[in-house]
């Protein structure tokens, strides 16, 4: 182009020089050797994360093996757990995960959506809701423990005359046959819905967010109220991504360990009253790991591996379930 | 009956008390009473913190070492220093790593199978109970070692790390605009050299982000840490010789054990060791927020 316009041929050619530190050029033979050794080290990266994964259903499976071989499936089944006379079983502990995990769920989840809506559908200017963004997201930096222990001094006291109302006037139900001594399903799946806050909301925006904007235009365009819109189009739109939500949320919450050790009471009894103390399987593991003889280890490898399977199974059909939410929305 | 008609028989004004828009209007106040509920735990905890722990934060509660029983005075000096070891640890096992294999999954290798089997495992990893990486060190660390210790408490810890730094640095290196990889591979770069000189560096802030989320969140671990590092009353560097390979304590494991006690000396250093907790992760929070404000 430069030569067919005449007086522009005059081109200063130290521009086009490479600097002596540019990496101008054919690559040498040891950018070669390098390349390939960095891709190799990136590559193993990657096979070592799948290796540690595959290590980790190894090491907690194959540890549990001796277990699983003694007491086999009653340990799912009894609910005894007593060092001394060698019986483990953990249905108490499977019953307080999944009772206590629902709570919070129930909980977490109904506050969650609407956070979700609140933040994601013009309600607020967005200066405000960037505050009430980082708000949510900050209750997810708080450690477990600093949790458990706020639960400990200030959730217990404060739901206690609750409790104590619910349980003289309301006792005949067996949500509140028993009276809360202290710690208990209740006060520790508050504080568990707390914690799954957080992610609920942050997927549940992700899908509210994924929802076309010509849907709502609709909606609003047929004469519908923000809420009717909000309601019966937006969220059914984003409904499997809510769900998935949901799910991410539950798994979260069954892994859940301090505030439940914490909070929970760690009692061995199936109990339908949210004000009696329980335990869950985390809590079970953390209490008696660090003073397990070697026979014990066996039986909590065993507990560990339960868990594991309910997390694993809850978490991947979240994951799939997002999959398919995303999909959808393309 | 024409168009002109219709349109002039139908009222488009809005109604405010019509039922259908009152109904709407309560559930915008309902909304907005849930959003203030779920702001009152976080201040809470905050005021909590505030008012317990920082009664009890001085120069001597951050250097000396834990009270036994009924003594009064003591801290946590030791679980600080416990805390940014442990924690040192696990980053220097899980960044390395990490980024090696967000540069696979990003650049060298993002739409082959291994990458895409990678991915939805270490999103996976993302949902694992913190606990069960503690299980996981136990049997790869404690057991094998015979002893608890910081680096199996660092094991614990950069599992749960890892997955936050992959999946973000990951997000951050396709953040790189294309024509920046493509000017490089234009001037004959190797895929290292557009890797190392080109997409690193532009990425760094969005990479550094998520370590520092990683890291912020592993301090706080607890569950990880209880039958790893375990806990010790003394220092890590104590009579002259450095005891790595011996139980170590850490702000997070202290806080657990105070928090039963029924002294209220530990449990005012319980209070004023959440305080630390949480100064440490909430600074690196927002720094990394900051940090990861998008510049391109």
């Amino acid at each position: 182009m430069a030569a067919s316009r005449p007086g522009v041929a005059v081109v200063n050619v130290e521009l086009f020089r490479p600097k002596r530190d540019s990496v101008c050029g054919p690559p040498s033979a040891v950018d070669f050797v390098i390349d390939r050794g960095f891709r190799a080290l990136s590559r193993g990266g990657v096979l070592l994360i799948l290796f540690v994964i595959a290590m980790l259903l190894w090491e907690i499976g194959g540890k549990a093996i001796p277990g699983i071989q003694r007491y086999g499936l009653s340990f799912l089944t009894s609910s005894t757990w007593d060092v001394s006379r060698e019986q483990y079983g953990i249905l108490p502990a499977i019953w307080g995960t999944l009772y206590s995990s629902l709570l919070a769920l129930l909980i977490g989840g109904f506050f969650g959506v609407t956070m979700a809506i609140f933040l994601t559908q013009d309600f607020l200017p967005p200066r405000l809701a960037a505050v009430f963004r980082t708000t949510v997201e900050l209750l997810a930096a708080i450690p477990s423990v600093v949790y458990g222990l706020w639960g400990i001094f200030v959730v217990i006291p404060f739901i206690r005359p609750f409790a104590d109302v619910m349980h003289n006037e309301f006792g005949w139900i067996p949500f509140f046959s028993t009276s809360l001594s202290g710690p208990g399903l209740l006060p520790a799946s508050i504080v568990l819905a707390i914690m799954v806050l957080p992610t609920i909301a942050a997927v549940s925006q992700d899908a509210l967010r994924a929802v076309p904007f010509r849907v709502k235009q609709a909606a609003y365009g047929l004469g519908a109220t923000q809420w009717e819109a909000i309601l019966r189009v937006i969220v059914p739109t984003a409904a499997t991504g809510i769900f998935g939500a949901l799910v991410l949320g539950f798994g979260r919450a069954l892994g859940e360990t301090m505030a439940l050790a914490m909070l929970v009471g760690n009692s061995n009894q199936i109990t339908l009253s949210m004000l009696s103390p329980a335990n869950t399987l985390a809590a079970l593991l953390a209490l008696n790991f660090p003073e397990a003889g070697p026979r014990e280890v066996e039986v909590l490898m065993y507990g560990a591996l339960v868990l594991m399977a309910i997390t694993l199974v809850v978490n991947v059909l979240g994951s799939v379930i997002m999959l398919f939410a995303n999909r959808k929305m393309r | 009956m024409n168009a002109a008609d219709v349109s002039a028989s139908v009222d488009l004004r809005r109604a405010p008390l019509e039922r259908r828009a009152l109904r709407s209007a309560m559930l915008t106040g309902g909304a907005w009473l849930v959003a203030v509920i779920a702001a009152v735990p976080l201040l809470s905890v905050l005021y909590m913190l505030v008012s317990h722990g920082g009664a009890r934060l001085n120069v001597e509660a951050l250097t000396t070492l834990p009270p036994a029983g009924f003594e009064m005075g003591g801290g946590f000096g030791n679980a600080l220093v416990g805390t940014l070891v442990v924690v040192a640890i696990g980053a220097a096992i899980a960044v390395p790593v990490g980024i090696a294999a967000a540069v696979f999954l990003a650049e060298l290798g993002s739409t082959s199978s291994l990458a895409n089997v990678a991915r939805f495992a270490t999103k996976t990893l993302t949902g694992l109970p913190s606990i069960l990486a503690g299980v996981f060190a136990y049997a790869l660390v404690v057991l094998v070692t015979g002893t608890y210790s910081a680096p199996a408490g660092g094991v614990a810890l950069s599992l749960l790390m890892v997955p936050t730094v992959i999946l973000t640095a990951e997000e951050a290196l396709k953040m790189v605009p294309k024509i920046m990889k493509d000017a490089a591979y234009g001037m004959g770069c190797t895929r290292t050299q557009v890797i190392a000189r080109v997409l690193l560096p532009t990425a760094l802030p969005g990479i550094l982000t998520g370590v520092m989320l990683a890291v912020a969140r592993a301090a706080g671990e607890t569950a990880p840490l209880l039958f790893t590092a375990l806990f010790s009353n003394y220092w890590l560097y104590q009579d002259g010789h450095l005891g790595l390979m011996q139980p170590t304590a850490s702000l997070a494991v202290l806080i657990y054990n105070f928090s039963g006690m029924p002294f209220d000396n530990q449990i005012e250093l319980a209070w004023a060791a959440s305080l630390v907790l949480v100064l440490i992760v909430l600074v690196i929070n927002v720094a990394s927020r900051l940090l990861g404000k998008p510049k391109i």
